[in-house]
């Protein structure tokens, strides 16, 4: 059984990590969260996101954010990856699955996903 | 949407968006019955957007012209035989602030919809607004869970985000535990 008391050991094995974190987040990874994206599908993605990206070891360069409806609620899940000097990258029809793959070949390589791209789906 | 913890998600988002710094959710289930109450101390609401509320061509967002997070909550409950009911007082009318959303469900009706997995639907919460305190009660016959994030940030202390990686694996765990526990 989990207790509470186990946070005092996590406080302490932050300490060191957590300054460095500050200033982070080169790449911002922005996934829709509205009444559009969460019916569907956008909770498991985004939780995707938040533990590949920690997997990955990518914590300190890429930050997992939330935002609203952006207006394409046809295309949801949608998630957009904003990262300083380049275009905005916006993925839709996302699943868990598909933010492995984001990571992996994005996140980590540095090369978009072609084929998740608002570009290159059809409704 | 295809469970109960996606609709939670979405009316607790209402909160998150109306600046709410501490955020109530609780399921309460027995004979039947269940209730759910999402109570916040955001920006609140007058009379008149209250009364509009469940009109699906109400919505104060610009980047589309319909908002169906209330509608949906409202036909889910009353499918089942339940009903919504929202209080709130507006900003402008001072101290107390923020909005009350209570609704119910008969468990036992045909068009009551599994509870799914209301652990994930927090931890997302807790992801996107790390300051904010969440505070989570779920009783049923053989469950009584509790969460409250503002406990868990005094033993963190003010260096360690709430939505780093450590403590939400932990959160998810420490809830799963308590789920399980009979």
């Amino acid at each position: 059984m989990k207790s509470l008391a186990e946070l005092a050991a996590i406080r302490e094995q932050m300490k060191d990590k957590v300054a460095l974190r500050t200033g982070s987040g080169a790449v911002r990874v922005v996934v829709g969260m509205a009444t559009c994206g969460i019916s569907a599908g956008a909770r498991p993605v985004l939780n995707a996101f938040v533990e590949e990206v920690s997997k990955e070891g990518l914590t300190d360069k890429v930050m997992v954010t939330q935002t609203g409806c952006i207006g394409i609620c046809q295309y949801e899940p949608v998630v957009e990856v904003f990262e300083d000097g380049k275009d905005k990258v916006t993925y839709v029809k996302m699943t868990a699955e598909k933010a492995k793959r984001v990571v992996e070949e994005h996140l980590k390589g540095g090369k978009p996903v072609g084929e998740y791209l608002i570009g290159n789906t059809k409704l | 949407m295809k469970d109960l913890s996606l609709y939670i998600l979405d009316i607790a988002m209402n909160s998150v968006r109306a600046g709410a710094r501490h955020i109530e959710i609780r399921l309460e289930e027995a004979d039947h019955l269940l209730k759910l109450t999402v109570k916040d101390d955001g920006c609140g609401m007058t009379a008149q957007q209250v009364e509009r509320l469940s009109d699906p061509f109400f919505t104060t967002r610009k980047t589309r012209k319909v908002g169906l997070g209330i509608p949906f909550l409202r036909m889910l409950a009353e499918m089942t035989g339940g009903g919504v009911s929202i209080s709130s007082k507006p900003e402008s009318e001072g101290e107390g602030h923020g909005t009350e959303v209570e609704a119910t469900f008969r468990t036992d009706h045909i068009d009551f919809i599994p509870i799914g997995d209301v652990s994930e639907t927090l931890l997302t919460l807790i992801q996107g607004n790390p300051d904010t305190d969440f505070c989570f009660v779920h009783k049923a016959k053989g469950t009584d869970v509790c969460l409250d994030t503002a406990e868990m940030r005094k033993i963190l202390g003010g260096d360690v985000p709430l939505n780093s990686y450590e403590v939400l694996s932990f959160i998810r765990e420490y809830l799963r535990d308590m789920y399980d526990q009979k």
